[in-house]
């Protein structure tokens, strides 16, 4: 990790009419980090996503990230183009239903190409041994590379979906529940392999999961999210060890039953 | 033996002779007179005049007839004259709370100032064929009631008296409304533009859509909170002269429909409207329009777009039945050159797939 | 009742104030190559999508000495052609040919004439549906916004489909091109035979879309690309056999049914082109039977 945080969040508020999607959220990310965001349905976990990602404009606060080249700049005076660059080089955003990061009518292979020729490349042989690759790499199958994804498995979109993401070497990727919707077999396979992704590419990443096993596994610090306010953060195995609030305490002992 | 076609110039005109020969049908019969369209089947008139956006009855008919009765070929005939016709100006807003009403029904309230008027409906006829239409028998002539005295409120501006619902809205500073006729189109629309659209949409589409939303399809909860049929006058501006010249009197059907209501932390629930107003008298047409008016305001309400109602492009780029029929119909068109290149490119993966077949099979055999 | 007094329509059918709207489009299209500029389009007195959109153009800059060919499938007799020549004639007066080279103005509709046009030459297309992403994205509001950000992926997206699908591109029309470097165009429903003719062309390239209400154009001397793979180059199709009649090579062809047991023949799409070479001694080898049959 160097010295500089990837993604610094200052005061992220977004409110829906009179109603509160999430308040006052600041945070640092650095590189290699992976930061789970955890909570239940409605504390604000995906709007304060949607926020970072600038799929959601917040209301007030603001969110910058370090460019490849070091300069911070701030996502909300980026123009339109600069942030459909970003995303699609740069960051990734894995979704909870495959469906909305794929083309379901698609093929496997042009699904992870896409991007590739998103930046110019021309060249088909090459970009079907890229995407032959990782489909390797999320362990699909060389021969499954020109079926659409609608002949797949829930668990065998998810990890395409995450090798279309990956294909450009991102530096920040955005996961909403990346494992729900998953039978716990096929979430265990999934969350090992992106264990395995995360580490071995360096990845920054923020994951909203409702999972706490989600988040031991994958993030080295959590934030728990309440009513759109974040109650308690710190390092994984802290909070889930020694949680303070009283919150936390609950949502932990209620994983440790099951 | 091959002779390359020639004469499509003699088989045009020929084709079009007997067009006219089919229009005309038995020589024996008086030919239909366009006074007659217009006085007898004053509805197809109408329909022509507002999906042509053209108010001229004569023209109308004359459409109607060249048509064959073929109402969106008679719509067509007219839209293209229409499209030649320079701008003079725009007139005024028409003020439908001054109409002539000669219809007027209110689903909201059982009685109002104006009262219920039913005008000369088709509800309530028992839909039976009529035998007395098939020779010329004498009609009664209508009944007038005593002029009322009493002004036709209209229904929306009795709830906004209370504030029950929202208001006319108001357009922001300086916005000319717009004309779809003369500026490009563009997505998003204002309302305004939208309106336009709708209001020379395919009558059949905008109902089919209507339905929908009845259905489920983004349901809005609609009421009628008036339908009325009248003339009203229009009005142009004359910056010479300083104040605005009557041009005369149009009829019009106009819809209010009232809908769900809404309210945020700044104001308080009212009703929403949907709007319809339509040349003529077609009232399925200005109800139509009015739930899909109501429907397409969805993202204005902040309400989920999951219907096809509710989704702007999909409603005004495919509401104009002379596109929809002029591309539908462009099918039939020579398309024997793309079509060739279509064509080899099935042989030639045809002859792809032999040949890997016939690779393939000395392998099954082994 | 009659409607002689009021019936009554300009030259070439607009009013001067569209042409005018037509024509500031137009110098628009010209200045952005390949950039689909918004008009407001007229109804036509003919359906949308006969050609409404040509027609439009070829009204706005239609002038007393202009010399007009109206081609449709390349041929100059085909219904649709006579009929939008036969308007011009009607409402312009303007002098009309079918041979290529006299003509000032050629509207075309799906193809491009085989003789090489020259400067001073406008060729107008009818195009159906301008914007060459359609098909991969529905949303108009969507698509103009991968333009504006030169968001082309999708595009190669389909030719990567076409090629993992069938081992080749398996566009043969309307096949997407890159303009200047910047905008990508659908050339309207050419086979993409006539791609080439485009690149480079020392005549104005004018397309209309009257329904979509679109105008956008290729200057002359413009750069157009077909789009493709560098290990999948862009090909032109190919015939095996010349014109039956004229004898011409890398032409396009029309397959012609001559019997119900099969039998075909390949004739000159472009029928002037034929009929000049023709007239100038080539022979195909069914030519003889069609002198016989005259």
């Amino acid at each position: 990790m160097t010295d500089a945080p990837l993604l610094k969040v200052r005061d992220i508020s977004k409110f829906y009419g009179a109603r509160i999607g999430c308040r006052n959220v600041s945070f640092d990310l650095w590189p290699g980090e992976v930061l789970a965001v955890v909570g239940e349905s409605g504390s604000g976990k995906t709007t304060l996503l949607n926020c970072l990602a600038t799929r959601l404009m917040p209301t007030s606060g603001s969110v910058e990230y370090r460019m490849r080249d070091g300069t911070m700049r701030d996502l909300a005076r980026m123009s339109e183009a600069e942030r459909r660059f970003l995303m699609r080089t740069d960051w990734g955003f894995v979704h909870q239903n495959p469906a909305d990061g794929l083309r379901m009518a698609v093929s496997a292979g042009a699904n992870v190409g896409e991007r590739l020729m998103a930046v110019g490349e021309r060249h088909y042989g090459n970009i079907r041994e890229t995407a032959g690759d990782w489909l390797g790499r999320v362990e699909i199958s060389a021969d499954r590379i020109d079926d659409q994804p609608r002949a797949f498995s829930g668990g065998m979109r998810q990890r395409l979906q995450i090798a279309r993401n990956l294909v450009t070497s991102p530096r920040l990727v955005f996961m909403d529940e990346p494992t729900g919707g998953l039978d716990v077999s096929v979430q265990a396979r999934l969350l090992d392999l992106l264990r395995g992704l995360v580490q071995d590419l360096g990845l920054s990443a923020i994951v909203v999961t409702h999972d706490l096993a989600v988040a031991r596994l994958l993030s080295h610090r959590m934030m728990v999210m309440k009513d759109g306010l974040v109650i308690e953060q710190g390092l994984t195995d802290r909070v889930l060890d020694d949680p303070r609030e009283a919150y936390t305490q609950l949502l932990v002992s209620s994983i440790l039953q099951v | 033996m091959y002779v390359a076609v020639k004469g499509g110039e003699a088989a045009i005109s020929n084709a079009h002779r007997l067009l006219a020969d089919r229009r005309r049908g038995d020589r024996s019969l008086p030919a239909i007179r366009i006074e007659q369209i217009v006085a007898q089947l004053g509805l197809a008139v109408d329909r022509v005049m507002a999906e042509a956006s053209l108010y001229d009855r004569a023209l109308a008919a004359l459409a109607v007839r060249q048509a064959r009765g073929d109402m969106i070929e008679a719509i067509f005939i007219l839209r293209a004259y229409r499209t030649t016709l320079p701008r003079f100006g725009y007139s005024r807003p028409v003020e439908t709370g001054a109409m002539l009403v000669e219809r007027r029904v209110s689903a909201t309230y059982k009685d109002l100032p104006g009262g219920q008027l039913l005008g000369p409906t088709f509800d309530y006829t028992h839909r039976l064929l009529d035998p007395s239409l098939l020779t010329d028998q004498e009609v009664e002539a209508p009944l007038e009631r005593e002029e009322a005295g009493e002004p036709v409120m209209r229904v929306s501006d009795i709830l906004a008296g209370e504030g029950l619902v929202e208001d006319d809205g108001s357009l922001p500073e300086g916005h000319v409304p717009g004309d779809l006729t003369r500026e490009p189109l563009e997505f998003p629309m204002a309302r305004d533009l939208r309106l336009q659209a709708l209001s020379r949409g395919d009558e059949g589409f905008l109902l089919a859509l209507g339905y929908s939303t009845q259905r489920g399809y983004a349901r809005t909860h609609p009421f009628v909170g008036e339908v009325r049929i009248g003339e009203v006058e229009v009005e142009l501006d004359m910056p010479e002269l300083g104040f605005a010249v009557s041009l005369g009197r149009i009829q019009v059907t106009e819809c209010q429909m009232i809908a769900q209501f809404k309210g945020s932390a700044k104001n308080p629930p009212q009703f929403t409207r949907g709007y319809g107003l339509v040349f003529g008298q077609s009232e399925r047409k200005a109800m139509a329009m009015s739930l899909v008016d109501r429907a397409l305001r969805a993202e204005e309400f902040g309400e989920d777009i999951v219907a096809p109602a509710q989704d702007e492009e999909f409603v005004i780029s495919h509401s104009d039945n002379v596109q929809a029929t002029g591309f539908v119909e462009h099918l039939k068109l020579p398309h024997y050159v793309d079509f060739q290149a279509e064509l080899d490119l099935v042989r030639r993966m045809r002859r792809d797939y032999e040949a890997a077949q016939d690779k393939d099979l000395p392998e099954a055999a082994e | 009742m009659t409607t002689a007094d009021l019936a009554t329509y300009n030259f070439a059918y607009l009013d001067e104030q569209t042409k005018r709207m037509i024509r500031r489009a137009i110098l628009k299209a010209i200045a952005i190559p390949g950039y689909q500029v918004p008009f407001a389009s007229r109804e036509m007195p003919m359906p949308y999508g006969w050609g409404t959109g040509g027609v439009q153009v070829t009204a706005a800059i239609l002038g007393p000495k202009d010399v007009l060919k109206v081609i449709d499938q390349g041929a100059d007799d085909t219904t649709n052609a006579v009929s939008i020549r036969a308007f011009f004639q009607k409402v312009a007066n303007v002098a009309v040919t079918t041979k290529t080279r006299a003509a000032t103005i050629i509207q075309t509709r799906h193809r491009i004439p085989e003789e090489k046009l020259t400067s001073g030459q406008t060729l107008v297309y009818q195009v159906p549906i301008p914007e060459p992403l359609r098909f991969l994205e529905p949303r108009e509001t969507e698509t103009r916004k991968m333009h504006a950000l030169e968001e082309y992926g999708l595009m190669h997206v389909k030719l990567y489909e076409d090629i993992a699908r069938n081992g080749h591109i398996a566009t043969t029309y309307a096949y997407p091109v890159k303009v200047e470097g910047r905008y990508v165009m659908d050339p309207s429903p050419t086979p993409k035979f006539d791609n080439p003719k485009m690149h480079m062309s020392e005549a104005l390239q004018l397309f209309g879309a009257g329904r979509e209400k679109r105008i956008y154009a290729v200057p002359p001397y413009t750069e157009v690309v077909s789009l493709d793979f560098e290990d999948h180059p862009f090909e032109i199709q190919t015939f095996d056999k010349p014109c039956a009649l004229c004898g011409a090579q890398d032409v396009y062809l029309d397959e012609v049914v001559l019997d119900d047991r099969g039998g075909r023949m390949f004739v000159c799409s472009d029928t002037d082109h034929c009929e000049q070479r023709c007239a100038s001694g080539h022979r195909g080898h069914l030519a003889h039977d069609k002198e016989a049959a005259e």
